[in-house]
């Protein structure tokens, strides 16, 4: 029987106990803590653990390594909570980017060595692999070369998330083949702390971090590599998916709060002696956003749900879902500050930290557009 | 679940044995689906048997009584016959505005008399209604309508004239919204009633539309006598009827395949339509623009699909229906209107055919098409119109 696109019961409690958490341990004022305190990692490695004790860093993976074997389904769950607040955590550089990595091309061994770190919540780990400011799926100039004792890695990389604060560097480089070919490419794991790795942590609009990384000449043994090196582009498909698919989620969550933080606004702001939502001008605006809102809930459902089931179709639902979470969260920004009128402006009042955060993670894994075009080529056209 | 399965496997074996081969194929051109009625000529062969067979079974309206021309299935029950007959491709043997609009609000509204005497007629397609509803001063503000009932003993006497009356040419009754009192709220002086169109003062004529279609008329009422035994609820009561059979119109347009009559042969994708007008047999479409109008209108499909499949998960666990039900007939007819027009973009100016030769058969229907969506949007409740029940009822938004 196909799966339902509305929470079960156990999927209710996972959600309940989610935004208990999140609600008490990291409301929107401790994402305005860590922003203001210029904190050098940019998430709480304290409340990271706690959430590890909930067991939400093991949600995907076996219970061999301390996970949960849950899916994509449950972490999409708790990764809607999250987005609400606001809430940064390292849930999709380590446990959804780097961890899928790992979970789907490395060995027993670095399974084993890895897995069980991010399941208890004590490493932090980043997937190096952007490299143009727009994001891209294949492109890659960095190079792996083959070495006597393993592999020398060089290159620069841009926006690593969570890049300044990961203890492993999953890096893509290229091991064969011209900058653009889908053919040819390779997972290696890089300690950060690695002669020739250089990090250097930017400050984003949205408070988060992510670092620009430099690799000159690093040298690595052979059981560096994860999975087959050239071979790598099939388990990135994998991972770009789950990780868009995710970050849906995520977005979804704040989608979801700064349009009813806008939604109760109109029913309260006075102006001409009147509530300003008794307006047709603003009344019709917030339909249409509903629609669109409630139209990105399913489909996001929809490929959450087909990631877990392995299905054909799970490639096109979240090139749907992501290129639609993109437009609307920045659609749900941009009208939120429209409509909070002058106050929306203000760095005090919250609406505008949705804004920020719509735009980034819009960016974050491709947009609308890089997701419409991704879509077409999935359809043959 | 066990029963449910024993059904199954009894309807699987019914439709074996009773759908004939011929209502097991997709619509050709030319077969028209069974509306029924007194006029209804069954042009595909073998239809009016598998309409017999099926209404016989009480499955033309599987959840309604049993008494009133149904099967007394229960929702699960009703689910599980409907994916059955899609399983095996049998087409429907009834579609009519009686089964999906006035059917639910005499089972809810009517008297049990009312319900003996209106519904098996229906469930049996041997009647066929038609909508009369907007006047042409009543559109949007449909509460304004002016047709008038007057009380003449056992009867009203009804003076006026409906527009965009469904079919109203091939139809035999219809349910109307009548005015029964002049004076005060305009909402509260209104009755729900039903009218044999069989008889005297009673005039339906076609409208020729911008499509060139003539799917609906308008209908002239002079002196037509109708028994007051035929109006459903009371008497300036009709208006929560009204609402509540446009909720079910509304359902059904939104419904995959709802509204405009399916398609009638497999199609083509609007991206195999571009790539043979551009002349480009691989790769990404040459047009970047039309190419990104394309995947736009799937993709929104899609998530309009699951959004759809949500709400219906939602209603079997027993949680709808919820608030998201309401956007759908504005989303849908936005979509298709969206659509409609992307294929005639594709077809360039072999999409401005009208008529006759120098045009495939395929690009002359896709304008008609593109024409007749406009339509979409304003039927059913204008889609500005469907915004302010979102406002009001969804979001709660002030007056």
């Amino acid at each position: 029987m196909a799966t339902t696109l509305i929470l079960n019961e156990d999927q209710e409690l996972l959600r309940d106990t989610a935004r208990e958490f999140v609600q008490s341990k990291s409301p929107v004022k401790e994402m305005r803590r860590l922003r203001d305190a210029r904190d050098a990692d940019g998430f709480s490695r304290a409340l990271w653990k706690e959430a590890a004790e909930l067991g939400w860093a093991g949600i995907p993976f076996a219970e061999e390594y301390g996970g949960a074997g849950m899916g994509y389904a449950e972490l999409g769950v708790v990764l809607e909570e999250l987005g609400r607040t606001l809430a940064p955590t390292p849930i999709l550089s380590t446990v959804v980017l780097a961890g899928s990595a790992v979970q789907l091309a490395g060995s027993a061994a670095q399974r084993e060595a890895i897995l069980r770190g991010i399941c208890d919540g004590s490493r932090i780990l980043a997937l190096a692999h952007q490299e143009t400011p727009r994001f891209s799926a294949y492109r890659c100039a960095t190079r792996a070369e083959k070495t006597a004792s393993g592999w020398r890695i060089t290159g620069k990389k841009l926006f690593v998330l969570d890049g300044a604060a990961a203890d492993t560097l999953v890096v893509v480089a290229r091991v064969s083949g011209g900058e653009s070919d889908r053919d040819g490419l390779g997972l290696f794991l890089v300690s950060a702390t690695q002669k020739g790795v250089a990090v250097a942590r930017t400050t984003l609009i949205d408070g988060r971090n992510a670092a620009q990384l430099a690799f000159d000449g690093v040298e690595l043994n052979a059981d560096a590599a994860l999975g087959a090196a050239g071979a790598a582009a099939d388990v990135l498909d994998q991972v770009f998916d789950r990780g868009a698919a995710a970050l849906a989620s995520e977005m979804m969550g704040g989608i979801q709060e700064a349009y009813d933080r806008t939604l109760a606004y109109l029913k309260t702001r006075d102006q001409f002696g009147v509530k300003i939502g008794t307006f047709q001008a603003l009344k019709h605006r917030a339909a249409d956003w509903f629609c669109e809102v409630e139209l990105t809930r399913g489909i996001v459902l929809d490929a959450l749900r087909a990631i877990d089931a392995g299905s054909r179709d799970a490639a096109k639902l979240v090139a749907v879902a992501k290129a639609r979470a993109s437009d609307v969260f920045m659609q749900t920004g941009e009208e939120g500050v429209q409509m909070h009128g002058g106050i929306g402006m203000t760095d005090e009042e919250d609406i505008g930290l949705f804004l920020k955060r719509a735009r980034a993670s819009e960016q974050t894994l491709g947009d609308g557009s890089y997701h419409r075009d991704r879509f077409a080529r999935l359809s043959g056209y | 679940m066990a029963d449910l399965e024993t059904f199954r496997s009894e309807v699987r074996s019914w439709l074996e044995a009773n759908c004939p081969p011929e209502m097991r194929k997709p619509l050709r051109l030319g077969d028209e689906l069974v509306w029924g009625g007194r006029r209804e000529k069954f042009s595909a062969p073998d239809s009016k048997l598998w309409l017999e067979r099926v209404a016989g079974k009480g499955w033309t309206t599987p959840t309604w009584p049993k008494e009133c021309g149904g099967a007394g299935l229960g929702g699960a029950e009703a689910r599980v016959l409907s994916s059955e007959m899609r399983a095996f491709g049998c087409r429907p043997a009834l579609v009519s505005f009686g089964i999906t609009m006035l059917g639910p609000v005499v089972l809810q509204y009517g008297t049990d008399a009312q319900k003996r005497q209106f519904l098996p007629p229906i469930a049996r397609g041997e009647i066929r209604w038609c909508q009369g509803y907007s006047e042409p001063g009543a559109g949007s503000d449909l509460a304004s309508l002016q047709c008038a009932a007057v009380r003449d003993g056992d009867h009203y006497v009804v003076n006026g004239q409906k527009i965009w009356t469904s079919e109203a040419h091939l139809s035999d009754w219809i349910f109307c919204l009548v005015r029964t009192k002049k004076d005060g709220p305009k909402h509260d002086g209104i009755s729900f009633i039903l009218i044999d169109m069989d008889q005297p003062g009673v005039t339906a004529t076609p409208i020729v539309l911008i499509s060139g279609a003539s799917a609906f008329c308008q209908t002239f009422f002079d002196n037509v006598r109708v028994p007051a035994a035929n109006r459903i609820g009371e008497e300036n009561a009709g208006w929560t009827i009204a609402k509540r059979l446009l909720q079910h119109e509304r359902e059904m347009l939104s419904e995959p395949g709802g509204g405009s009559v399916g398609s009638k042969a497999k199609k083509r994708t609007l991206a195999e339509w571009a790539r043979e007008s551009l002349g480009a047999s691989e790769g990404a479409l040459p047009d970047a623009e039309l190419r990104e109008r394309i995947a736009r209108v799937e993709m929104d499909q899609l998530a309009y699909n699951a959004s759809l499949r949500r709400s219906a998960d939602a209603a079997k666990a027993g949680r709808g229906p919820g608030p998201e039900t309401s956007m759908f007939k504005l989303v849908l007819s936005e979509l298709n209107k969206r659509r409609a027009d992307v294929r005639v973009r594709i077809a360039g100016v072999q999409g401005l055919g009208w008529i006759g030769e120098g045009f495939e058969q395929a690009d002359l229907e896709a304008t008609r098409l593109w024409l007749g969506s406009k339509a979409e949007s304003i039927a059913g409740g204008t889609s500005e119109v469907q915004r302010n029940i979102i406002a009001k009822r969804v979001l709660g938004l002030p007056d």
